[in-house]
């Protein structure tokens, strides 16, 4: 298990644009630097990155929901 | 001396105290949006006052030292490690060339000031060393840093290690924060019920939020005065025929969401303002993340100008804790 957290505060999305499908589904294969969402704040969007790899499990917050700064996002396995 | 960039952290700039005096000609005072910080941060590595530092948003960049300095960050609370060992924030310790400066994550606050004994040595522009990234103007190139700059460094003696400002001296906004607010030119055009409305609601920090200014969510909408708008004002009640805007006046686009014009904001438009955040409140906007609580406090130009000078004499106090 290892946690993804958001390294800044912003508004969390699971998806690049809301016609897209989440960056990754229950099951998907996680390697080191790959994105998992987007943070928006101060009208740029940031990418949240994989430190670890692993097996995606699931998004620990809603999609387009405020987090802050060390707030885990999703969770690996 | 010089600063080499490892990764440049979230719009990551050089800032000193700004450029006054060109706002008539549409260029912003710029400088850091938590002036006080900055101020403490070159306290604390014997910098004069208004020396250039780096100013970071919401997350650290990572430095190596080409040099041994001095070196302290201010501003928000901001896990500081050195070669990944922890350092105080608020504090100055002593750094070796090839030492590395990381951050963890943000705790509280929103802008960390990093200074160097020396300070950041890139050419003045108008003045100041200050990045005003949208007119390419100062800092480093004009623009934020990016991984692989090497940021030149003045000369200068490192000072002792553990210098450190008294806890509360350490201004911060509180929760919710509140901002103290002088009711300008234009707070005429709102009805009575919408005055009192924008300082009874309940605010947050909208994600918009940035070193042009800060917007605001979450009040009720506000209700003008009926009038015939007058001939080169738009259509909207809360638009007027072009004017002056200063440091921290508050537009309302609309009559939805305040908007306070911080240190790199535009000099005029067609908005109305319904007031300013008084001076001695805007370094707190600095440190405001979003989705941050607020409340707006009506005070008068006495009140005001007692502020501004209360916070002088906290940048005064700090300077006598480190003498």
């Amino acid at each position: 298990m290892s946690d993804i957290q958001s390294p800044l505060p912003g508004t969390f999305y699971h998806q690049a644009s809301p016609e897209e499908p989440p960056f990754k589904s229950e099951g998907d294969d996680v390697a080191v630097g790959d994105v998992i969402g987007l943070i928006e704040v101060m009208k740029t969007f940031i990418q949240v990155t994989a430190e670890t790899s692993g097996v995606f499990v699931a998004y620990k917050v809603d999609n387009a929901s405020p987090v802050t700064a060390g707030d885990v996002v999703a969770e690996l396995k | 001396m010089t600063l080499e960039i490892v990764k440049p952290g979230l719009a990551t700039t050089v800032q000193d105290l700004g450029r006054p005096g060109y706002f008539h000609l549409g260029i912003p005072e710029g400088g850091a949006m938590d002036r006080l910080a900055l101020t403490a941060a070159n306290m604390l590595v014997g910098n004069d006052d208004g020396a250039a530092c780096l100013e970071a948003v919401f997350m650290g960049p990572e430095i190596r030292f080409g040099a041994d300095m001095s070196v302290a960050v201010t501003g928000a609370e901001l896990p500081v490690m050195l070669d990944g060992e922890p350092r105080e924030t608020w504090t100055s310790f002593n750094v070796k060339a090839g030492q590395v400066l990381s951050f963890g994550f943000l705790k509280e606050g929103a802008r960390i000031y990093i200074a160097v004994s020396g300070g950041i040595d890139t050419p003045l522009a108008l003045g100041s060393r200050s990045t005003y990234a949208i007119g390419a103007l100062g800092g480093f190139e004009g623009r934020p840093i990016a991984a692989g700059d090497v940021i030149p460094v003045g000369t200068a003696d490192p000072v002792a290690a553990s210098r450190s400002v008294p806890q509360d001296l350490r201004r911060r906004p509180g929760k919710p924060a509140t901002l103290r607010v002088l009711p300008g030119l234009y707070w005429h055009r709102l009805t009575e019920k919408s005055q009192q409305a924008f300082f009874d609601d309940a605010w947050t920090v909208a994600p918009e939020a940035d070193r042009m200014g800060y917007r605001f969510r979450g009040g009720q909408p506000m209700e003008f005065v009926d009038r015939p708008q007058p001939f080169g004002a738009g259509s909207d009640p809360s638009n007027i025929v072009d004017g002056c805007y200063s440091y921290g006046s508050i537009q309302v686009p609309g009559g939805l969401e305040p908007i306070v014009l911080h240190r790199d904001a535009v000099s005029g438009g067609g908005y109305f303002t319904l007031g300013a955040v008084i001076s001695a409140d805007m370094d707190l906007i600095g440190q405001l993340q979003p989705n941050a609580p607020v409340t707006f406090a009506r005070v008068d130009m006495d009140q005001a100008l007692a502020a501004r000078k209360a916070r002088k004499e906290v940048i005064e106090q700090i300077r006598q804790a480190l003498t």
